[in-house]
């Protein structure tokens, strides 16, 4: 049985830690606002660019002198696999969530004799894969550096991916992180980045122009040329900013749920601790009467 | 009352304008053209440079870098990667980030760096450009 003292001390302890874990929670909740409008200011651009992009890529893709990013190397041998997670935990299962599917997608290419490369975007994944994967991973990039997602940080890790690309490293890139579906929900997903053709979501609207068709100005091989890199650097930067919303949405119920035990721990104890109490006062009555009896 | 352009100006992480105007003039790879309400669908690649945007006899001139113009029935549409208005662009900073940029380049260890510079440099220079019209 544990003494007064005892459960004293614990109590506060879990009264502290209900604290911080409040503390959290509230932080998460102002930055999840933020980066909900930043992932909702970003939009409108990968909205554009992507009708553009399948406005382009459909007169393009048959011509031969299209650009490998566009329609691919011709193989599928080496896939590129890019893991976003966070760079911190205690958000629940958000970044386990992402690993387990990058985890699945690494087996089902490996069972198909596939070859596999990893860059890890974000400290936790990275962690969580070195278990297992070590020998495929080719980068890491942690993004604690930054305090805010910009198109530079997209825009560095889509030229490492370019660079990877041009010098013949893979065929099939990839990219796994969180859809932030809602802020309680997200979802893990793998999105297919380079070749861009299987990229462009068929449901992209496209401008009704009303049967005249686009002057292209120098032409449509230059501009699908000069937008391809930076389509890349959209679909980066607009996975990168979700998964922040994500990772704050997942922080904020888990930081939720510990708040919430963490009460009713308190609550528990406070119950033994009253009545470890009584009990110790109903013993030192009981002796100190019948001691009075005995005299 | 004529018609009004729709104009949308979006960089990679903000909308930064959109709304019915008369006219924008647009700095094109092959050099500057106007767009008026009921323009041809037409689509350019934009060189470094200003914007005009032209309301009401007003005329506001935005810096502009690295992007792409559409022109659909819809309206105009620009995807810039980067968008300064040419009212906040500061002559004396830009002037020290230009030399340091230069500098970059001349101490730049690896082939990526001095790119990166080289390119830095090229913006900035346009911007100056813009500056003294």
């Amino acid at each position: 049985m544990a003494s007064l003292k005892d459960l004293k001390n614990r109590i506060e302890s879990v009264k502290s830690t209900q604290k911080i874990t409040k503390a959290m929670q509230m932080v998460a909740a102002a930055k999840l606002r933020r980066a909900q409008e930043a992932a909702e200011a970003a939009r409108p651009y990968a909205e554009r660019m992507s009708a553009v992009m399948a406005n382009l890529s459909a007169a393009m893709a048959g011509t031969p002198g299209a650009s490998p990013l566009l329609v691919g190397t011709g193989r599928a041998e080496t896939h590129l696999l890019v893991v976003m997670t966070a760079d911190r935990g205690l958000c629940g299962g958000f970044n386990t969530n992402i690993v387990k599917k990058a985890r699945e997608r690494i087996t089902a290419l490996q069972a198909e004799g596939k070859t596999v490369k990893l860059i890890c975007v974000g400290k936790k994944g990275g962690d969580q894969l070195k278990r297992q994967f070590a020998n495929l991973i080719v980068e890491r990039i942690e993004l604690s550096g930054e305090k805010t997602i910009t198109s530079a940080t997209s825009g560095r890790i889509g030229e490492k991916i370019r660079i990877m690309f041009e010098n013949g490293e893979f065929d099939v890139c990839e990219l796994v992180s969180a859809e932030f579906v809602s802020v309680i929900s997200q979802k893990p997903r793998a999105k297919v980045l380079i070749p861009a053709i299987d990229a462009i979501d068929e449901g992209v609207e496209r401008p009704d122009l009303k049967g005249a068709i686009y002057e292209a100005e120098p032409d449509e091989e230059t501009i699908l040329n000069t937008l391809l890199p930076r389509y890349a650097d959209t679909v980066i930067l607009s996975a990168l900013l979700e998964n922040v919303a994500g990772e704050m949405g997942a922080k904020m119920a888990a930081m939720d749920n510990a708040t919430r035990n963490a009460g009713e721990l308190i609550d528990k104890l406070n119950l033994v601790y009253n009545r470890t109490r009584q009990a110790q006062i109903t013993t030192e009555l009981t002796e100190i009467i019948s001691g009075a009896e005995a005299l | 009352m004529a018609d009004k352009l729709h104009f949308d100006l979006v960089s990679p992480e903000r909308r930064v304008f959109a709304g019915q105007v008369d006219q924008v003039v647009v700095p094109g790879e092959e050099g500057d053209f106007g767009v008026l309400p009921d323009h041809a669908p037409f689509m350019s690649v934009i060189r470094p440079g200003a914007i005009a945007v032209m309301n009401d006899g007003s005329v506001e001139r935005t810096f502009i870098h690295g992007g792409f113009a559409e022109v659909t029935p819809a309206g105009l549409t620009i995807l810039a990667e980067e968008a300064v208005p040419v009212s906040e662009i500061d002559a004396d900073k830009l002037a020290q980030d230009l030399a340091n940029a230069r500098e970059d380049v001349a101490v730049a260890k690896s082939e990526e760096e001095r790119e990166h510079a080289e390119g830095l440099v090229e913006k900035y220079e346009a911007m100056q450009a813009v500056l003294a019209n």
